[in-house]
């Protein structure tokens, strides 16, 4: 079937920090020098901020450089954190310990990276970028040459058979000299794109956390604006990487999240009970009394750092943001580096793009010059701190006292990883862990929480969450593993349910938040992510 | 024939709402807002009446802040060929709406205009109604079919019972419901072209109208929680729960 295609100089896939600063910073140079330059920003949320996710305390390194004046233009960075504090829990106490220098946080903002986006989206879009936000980059298209030469948005209107419904409307080709990747952690695209470019070859594998997150009202006497709390310890056991955030933004508002390292290896943990459960901890709970909360979500984070970067560039685009991964764990940060990442691709872009009109380049200059940023020696001295969590929570926090200010990062050995999906031992190797029931008030299940995450996805469509083998969840999850992804899905997509006897798998496919742990978690990797229709998913509101 | 299509930016249909903590309205700040489903029908059913050659010109006309102009971008982007702002950041109310556009009826005179039935946002009801009632017009509320012949039309309404067919005297005001038609998708191209199609704004004052407000919000809040069922043994149970207990009977 014939596509209709559009032209542009770049297309950007993705709405997120990395994706609109790459757009900015494009934009820019453009004006700068006097040149013209088409840039167009696909993202498949029903508008920007819809799918962004984030704690976050925001360091604005990035956007100090992309926009000084942003406080001029409203950047919403309106609370500036006051006071850090690190707490190890157990069961029923909290011991306050000094916080890891890169921890601190003097200097930064609590956002909502939502919001931040929506933002940067106006700013982007005042400097001339097309943003099409309900579009979902689907394909990556490429030239005979095999340089990749944009991508197709995919069909709208489908039916749940694959047939061309009554309003079918086929995706569009977008065509560009240049396609940045700014698909966030675990982007279905660039998944192929490391296969097809050999992207990863050389490098550690990928590992992953998932962060879910939850947005309370609080009562005004339980709030102190400014205020970051983590906590690490309890409920998880020390061989369990994890750890909360508790930020008090403006107007009453506390974000409280919790996250977990994917390459725990008990199947039976559930990451959304573990994150309900830590809000019972005395002294956290009280926070939360008297409050409502008012929004809910999750998303995979890319916890692998410095030794996990992949090759970024490839003839026709490169890849910036989570997507490749960037963040900085010990900090837990990564949107500063994402928008930097962008801002750096952005140019190496417009120097590869001035010089002539051929198709298919590579920008090499991307991986040189972020090499030569500031970003590349700030992962670098943080490389070994998230495998040393593999001896367990007090090696990793003495060896992280030991790299950070002894060995200042520059050990001469760096720690290697393995991927998530290797790690799960089977059930009859563990423990079930019993979790409390929600009290509805506290904590909750996992539908009401997924209410509050305004997810919706067209009910007839083709499922996004695709099986290479339809055989395997009970031949192989079920059986050995006793269904880890009914309990890893934070939004209650996968069921297990028995009909005469037979077990068979359920998949919610309209629940989805788009957080991609079961494309990461999945012991045989037999689940493959893919778009769904552009605009579903996630609604976040200030998230 | 010119068809004015009236486009409201509401909350999103897929936005769980929430009252603010003060009860004094419904939170909106950073909330996804996009055009009120009705009035998507509303723009598509007047799409395909132009592509069915029964009308020549789309005007789409919305009502509120600057962020409006989206709303009216979107219409643009499904097929109407421009769009009028009344812009304003004061509230404004189902009459005031309707006076807004009764007096842009007067200026662009067309021959048949479509709302949407209702907003999801708060749910009046009122403004195709009292638009049709200040212009004098015929009204044919709840559409689920349309078809228009060249001085009249005949409305195909939802009503309780079932359907009840209007033949109206053109011109005249229609409120689409649910089943007039299923919007379509919008494609990239037409929001490209969309951005480029002409959009004019105008104030209240402009068009001479009052919209201060004749309505008071009391209070916004959420509804009361359902309590949890409970399970009966019998029937002898089930009167007695709901004669002593509920008293209903």
């Amino acid at each position: 079937m014939e596509r209709e295609a559009m032209e542009f100089d770049v297309v950007i896939v993705g709405g997120g920090p990395a994706g609109l600063a790459a757009a900015i910073r494009l934009k820019q140079l453009a004006t700068e020098h006097g040149h013209e330059l088409s840039v167009c920003v696909l993202e498949k949320g029903s508008e920007i901020g819809a799918h962004t996710l984030s704690g976050a305390v925001f360091e604005p390194r990035a956007l100090d450089e992309l926009l000084p004046d942003w406080k001029t233009l409203g950047a919403p960075l309106n609370t500036p954190v006051t006071e850090d504090r690190f707490l190890f829990l157990t069961e029923k106490r909290a011991f306050r310990l000094p916080t890891p220098p890169p921890m601190h946080n003097h200097g930064n903002y609590i956002v909502s990276l939502g919001n931040v986006c929506r933002w940067l989206a106006q700013q982007a879009e005042a400097l001339g970028v097309d943003i099409y936000p309900g579009f979902a980059a689907a394909e990556v298209l490429y030239h005979p040459d095999g340089s990749v030469k944009g991508v197709a948005t995919g069909d709208m209107g489908r039916t749940k058979a694959g047939e061309e419904g009554a309003n079918f409307a086929p995706g569009m080709e977008l065509h560009a000299r240049q396609t940045i990747f700014a698909e966030g952690c675990r982007g279905s695209l660039t998944k192929t794109l490391f296969e097809r470019f050999q992207l990863r070859s050389g490098v550690d594998p990928q590992v992953y956390g998932i962060g879910i997150k939850e947005l309370w009202e609080v009562k005004p006497d339980q709030h102190l604006e400014g205020l970051v709390s983590h906590t690490i310890g309890w409920p998880v056991d020390q061989a369990t990487y994890g750890g909360s955030f508790l930020y008090h933004l403006e107007n009453n508002l506390v974000a409280v999240g919790y996250v977990l390292g994917l390459n725990y290896s008990n199947p039976y943990l559930s990451p959304f009970d573990e994150m309900q459960r830590f809000k019972t901890h005395p002294a956290i709970r009280e926070t939360f009394s008297g409050g409502r909360r008012v929004s809910y979500g999750a998303r995979a984070i890319s916890a692998g750092g410095f030794q996990s970067i992949p090759k970024l560039t490839f003839p026709g685009g490169m890849l910036v943001g989570d997507t490749a991964g960037f963040l900085n764990l010990p900090k837990i940060k990564g949107s500063h580096t994402a928008m930097k990442s962008g801002m750096t691709a952005a140019e190496a872009v417009f120097e590869l793009l001035r010089v002539d009109d051929k198709i298919g380049r590579e920008a090499v200059d991307y991986p040189h010059r972020l090499k030569n940023s500031w970003l590349w020696d700030e992962l670098y001295r943080v490389r070994n701190i998230k495998p040393a969590f593999h001896w367990g929570l007090w090696v990793a926090l003495g060896y992280g006292a030991l790299d950070t200010l002894v060995l200042r990062g520059k050990a001469p050995w760096t720690f290697r990883h393995t991927p998530d999906h290797t790690s799960l031992k089977p059930a009859a190797q563990c423990k079930p862990i019993d979790y409390p029931k929600p009290d509805g008030q506290l904590t909750f299940d996992k539908l009401s929480s997924v209410f509050l995450s305004n997810t919706n996805h067209e009910e007839n469509q083709p499922c996004h969450l695709t099986l290479k083998d339809a055989g395997v969840p009970v031949r192989l999850n079920l059986a050995v593993y006793a269904g880890p992804e009914q309990r890893y899905c934070p939004a209650g997509v996968y069921e297990f349910v028995e009909e005469s006897g037979q077990q068979s798998l359920r998949i919610n496919a309209q629940n989805c938040v788009h957080c991609k742990t079961c494309d990461i978690k999945d012991p045989s990797q037999n689940i493959d992510w893919v778009t769904p229709e552009g605009g579903g998913g996630p609604n976040y509101p200030n998230m | 024939m010119k068809i004015l299509v009236a486009v409201k930016r509401a909350i999103d249909y897929n936005v769980k709402a929430r009252p603010k903590s003060d009860g004094s309205g419904v939170e909106l700040a950073n909330v996804k807002m996009s055009m009120n489903p009705f009035d998507e029908i509303a723009i598509e059913e007047a799409i395909r009446l132009q592509e069915a050659g029964k009308a020549q010109e789309i005007l789409a006309v919305s009502i509120g802040s600057a962020q409006c102009q989206e709303t009216l971008r979107t219409a643009m982007a499904m097929g109407a060929d421009r769009g009028i702002l009344v812009q304003t950041d004061e509230e404004v109310q189902p009459l005031a709406v309707a006076k807004l556009l009764q007096a842009l009826v007067n200026k662009e005179q067309p021959g048949l205009v479509i709302l949407g039935k209702q907003a999801i946002d708060d749910d009046s009801n009122q403004t195709g109604q009292m638009l049709a009632g200040l212009l004098g017009w015929a009204q044919g509320t709840f559409a689920a079919k349309l078809d228009v012949q060249s001085e009249t039309l005949e409305v195909k309404r939802e009503v309780d019972g079932g359907l009840q067919t209007l033949s109206l005297k053109l011109p005249a005001v229609v409120t689409a419901d649910l089943r007039l038609n299923e919007p379509r998708y919008v494609k990239l191209p037409n929001i490209m072209k969309a951005k480029k199609k002409p959009l004019d704004i105008v104030t209240p004052s402009e068009l001479g109208v009052d919209i201060s407000p004749r309505l008071k919000l009391v209070k916004a809040a959420e509804p009361a929680a359902r309590a949890g069922g409970v399970k009966v043994a019998d029937v002898q149970e089930l009167v007695a729960k709901l004669r002593n207990e509920a008293k209903v009977i």
